[in-house]
């Protein structure tokens, strides 16, 4: 039980921190009020949806910027489609990268735009390792026979 | 989950081209206890819905009884088939028109919503769509299980109900 007590306090601290630093925000908490006993895996199956959606995007708009002629539409609808997605999980910094590379498409200014997916591609890795370590805290607490924490915002 | 008439759960047809969001959409639908059918496009809608092209399926009685429909929500933002473009469509519908429509978007375009409200969309949401706007929704599929009693029979709507809500609900927003 001293075990338990250990990785709760843990999975309560990184959870906290990552609220507090902004790699997540409250719809992330949404996210696990839809999550119970009948759907006990739905926030790491929407996450994982997340995880392969956005590699590819990225791949998209590494594409879209290496072209001769950049076309600046398609990376907006590239972005925009990115914006929504972290948007829904509640990947504030990822979403935040988005607005600002949206206004770089708008602008047709590739360097902006370039800097801009080399931020994003950080920002995501960043906070996909982040919430692989809280599945996997997760998963510790559960094995080692405890309920894992509720976070209220 | 019995095909029976008035004590079936609602059944309503998401649409979105983001397959988080519909994962989402599906699940707060289904919190609500309604019987959720989710598609990623326009098309595939109006497939579900009957109408290919502008044509209707001539749908007889049975195929209704297990496609009715009793609210549509859309994303609006989507290749091909816009949500506003299906809107259009389904109110255009003699047999799809009373199916109450909402939309759902990340961008909050004060045109937009009045141009989904004013071609007869019941609500507009903004995303990422929470548990108090499904909640909303629970009246508009009251109202059209009072309003049309067997919506199999697919007669055309004398009196169209829809302009007096809309104008209803634009003259409550614009106060």
């Amino acid at each position: 039980m001293e075990i338990v007590g250990q990785l709760q306090k843990q999975f309560v601290d990184f959870s906290t921190s990552l609220y507090g630093e902004g790699f997540l925000d409250e719809q992330y908490l949404q996210l696990q009020k839809l999550q119970d006993e009948s759907n006990p895996d739905f926030v790491c199956e929407v996450v994982s949806l997340f995880f392969d959606d956005s590699e590819k995007l990225l791949n998209n708009l590494a594409t879209a910027l290496q072209q001769q002629v950049v076309d600046f539409k398609q990376v907006d609808a590239h972005v925009h489609q990115f914006k929504g997605s972290s948007s829904s999980i509640g990947a504030q910094r990822v979403k935040n990268m988005c607005v600002a590379f949206r206004n770089f498409c708008e602008e047709k200014n590739l360097d902006g735009c370039l800097r801009c997916l080399q931020q994003l591609n950080h920002e995501y890795f960043l906070v996909k390792n982040k919430l692989e370590t809280l599945f996997r805290l997760e998963r510790q607490i559960v094995e080692a026979g405890g309920t894992v924490p509720v976070i209220v915002a | 989950m019995n095909g029976l008439g008035a004590e079936t759960q609602f059944h309503v047809l998401a649409v979105d081209d983001s397959i988080i969001d519909r994962k989402l959409i599906e699940r707060l639908l289904k919190t609500s206890s309604y019987q959720v059918t989710a598609v990623e496009s326009g098309v595939k809608a109006l497939e579900f819905l009957g109408l290919v092209g502008d044509e209707e399926f001539s749908n007889s009685n049975s195929k209704c009884q297990s496609v009715e429909v009793n609210l549509i929500i859309t994303d609006y933002s989507m290749p091909a088939i816009t949500g506003y473009d299906l809107l259009r469509k389904i109110k255009k519908s003699t047999s799809l028109r009373d199916i109450p429509v909402v939309i759902m978007s990340s961008e909050n375009v004060p045109s937009r919503i009045n141009s989904c409200l004013e071609h007869g969309a019941e609500e507009f949401f903004l995303k990422p769509v929470r548990q108090s706007d499904v909640n909303k929704l629970r009246p508009h599929l009251m109202r059209g299980q009072k309003n049309v009693p067997n919506l199999n029979k697919r007669k055309p709507v004398e009196e169209c109900l829809s302009p007096d809500r809309i104008r209803a609900k634009l003259n409550h927003d614009l106060e």
